[in-house]
């Protein structure tokens, strides 16, 4: 008769855990920066149809890496969830912070109690009436949630790629100088990205009701033509956190 | 947080959604009262940029004004509005929940519904609502738009059952619909521009507020105009009380000399 093994519980969230960022460094990075008008988000994707960042809200967007399907599941419910609290309170009532909130307990429901952990990362974003009110949260596949200021980067390789963003970040970037240092910092010293490898979608203080709208490959080529910022990115040496070994391939 | 599994999701249907999650009203049963709070009359009529929708201020239950400043033609969604006649309560319940659901299959699917998928929408909704028809509370909807696949405005007029009729011309509902309807079918040629289609709906609504009772006619005094928006290719755009107040000057003096 055959006893099953015992397994330490660190070994097994461990394991999880191991797999759930072996799963999410494969994919293509996104950064979110703050920017004078709003929020900014760049992510490289090849793809022109299958998105990585959408609207959720009146001023609040979602973005996600890793894999596709699971990550689409959790938006398509971050807006059931605002537009439901939307409609039996008020527009005003729904923020990103619950939302984050659900996101995280979703995540480490999954994260202990299912078979297999979700390989995402996803960024909840709210743009506010006011620069003080831009709310960056960054939720990890385990449901840990990360209230970020200035910028958020997510998926493979993230902290070369944050090293770059905060070389480069000021408080007073304009849209154009915002894009240019996401895809700086995506694309590192030895690439280029073209328009067509990047999706970019904005928060804009000042959109009217809708704040989200997307840029499109002529509106992001304009942008990228425009005289260049000193985003001059500064590599760092020796990545510190990942324990995997990360593969830009996704 | 609202998730559910692949063999049994409810999509983009909000409506749905809402049934799902336990938040929708019960339907309305036995006969109301009379004197709810109702809307009149509204216009809606193609002219060559797209269509221009028109409704008149004024909510009455029984024989007293309720409301002076309702707002019976709304924006549905950038390209669509919708105009509403009936028991104001229902029918404003209606708007915003037809409203949501457009917003909600738009950011769900990731690109908006045709325009004559949201027709269609909005006519299940009007079929929903039979039931608190019959005791009263009608509602009978117009929903028009810019059709941006045909590049061409387009209305519809719907019937109490939720019966759906696209309308080549122009259509015409509430109380004072008849007065309404009449002088644009006299008035109404192809070739109307802007400023001709905008005299036309302030003179239908001038002629359906002159008539009926339930109808409210500009009020100079408060500063209210009924709403109106042109939706085009560029979108849904109200027009300004200003413009209003030019027109409905001139249509004065058009009456005055008649």
């Amino acid at each position: 008769m055959n006893m099953p093994f015992y397994v330490a519980p660190e070994q097994v969230m461990k394991d999880r855990a191991d797999y759930a960022r072996k799963g999410i460094a494969r994919g293509r990075a996104l950064v979110g920066i703050r920017y004078a008008d709003g929020i900014a988000i760049v992510a490289e994707n090849a793809s022109a149809t299958l998105r990585k960042i959408n609207e959720i809200y009146d001023r609040i967007a979602f973005a996600g890496v890793g894999r596709y399907n699971e990550f689409d599941q959790l938006r398509v419910a971050g807006v059931r969830a605002a537009d439901l609290k939307g409609f039996q309170y008020s527009r005003d009532d729904v923020d990103a912070r619950s939302l984050a909130n659900l996101y995280s307990q979703h995540l480490g429901q999954v994260f202990t109690h299912e078979m297999k952990p979700m390989e995402v990362e996803i960024l909840v974003a709210e743009v506010g009436h006011s620069t003080d009110g831009d709310q960056m949260f960054h939720v990890l596949y385990d449901g840990t949630v990360f209230d970020e200021q200035d910028y958020s980067v997510l998926g493979g390789d993230a902290d070369t790629i944050t090293e770059r963003v905060r070389s480069g970040f000021s408080d007073d970037l304009d849209l154009g100088a915002a894009v240019r240092l996401g895809t700086a910092s995506l694309s590192g010293p030895d690439r280029t990205l073209s328009p067509t490898d990047l999706e970019v979608a904005l928060l804009v203080r000042t959109n009217g009701r809708r704040c989200f709208r997307r840029l499109d490959d002529d509106a992001l080529g304009a942008l990228a033509s425009s005289p260049t910022e000193p985003t001059e990115p500064t590599e760092p040496t020796e990545p510190t956190e990942p324990t995997e070994p990360t593969k830009d391939t996704g | 947080m609202p998730m559910f599994p692949p063999h049994d999701d409810p999509g983009s249907n909000f409506p749905d959604l809402l049934r799902r999650t336990g938040l929708k009203q019960p339907a309305v049963s036995g006969h109301g009262p009379d004197d709810l709070p109702h809307a009149t009359t509204c216009v809606a009529v193609r002219y060559v940029d797209g269509v221009v929708m028109a409704g008149d201020r004024r909510a009455t239950a029984g024989n007293l004004i309720s409301h002076r400043t309702m707002e019976k033609v709304v924006e549905a969604d950038r390209h669509s509005g919708v105009a509403i006649a009936g028991a104001a309560g229902p029918a404003m319940e209606m708007v915003r929940l037809f409203q949501l659901q457009l917003e909600h299959y738009e950011k769900v699917e990731g690109s908006a519904l045709s325009l004559e998928g949201k027709a269609n929408q909005l006519s299940m909704m009007v079929r929903g609502n039979l039931q608190a028809a019959f005791a009263g509370m009608g509602v009978v909807p117009i929903f028009a738009g810019y059709d941006l696949r045909r590049r061409l405005g387009r209305l519809w007029a719907y019937d109490i059952t939720g019966g759906r009729y696209e309308e080549r011309e122009y259509v015409a509902t509430g109380s004072g619909s008849l007065h309404a309807g009449t002088v644009i079918k006299v008035g109404y040629t192809e070739q109307l521009d802007r400023q001709g289609v905008l005299k036309l709906v302030a003179r239908s609504l001038w002629e359906a507020a002159d008539a009926d009772s339930a109808t409210g006619g500009p009020d100079a005094l408060r500063g209210i105009y009924p709403v109106v928006a042109t939706i085009t290719a560029d979108g849904f755009d109200q027009v300004t009380d200003t413009e209003l107040a030019t027109t409905f000057a001139t249509v004065a003096e058009d009456v005055r000399v008649r």
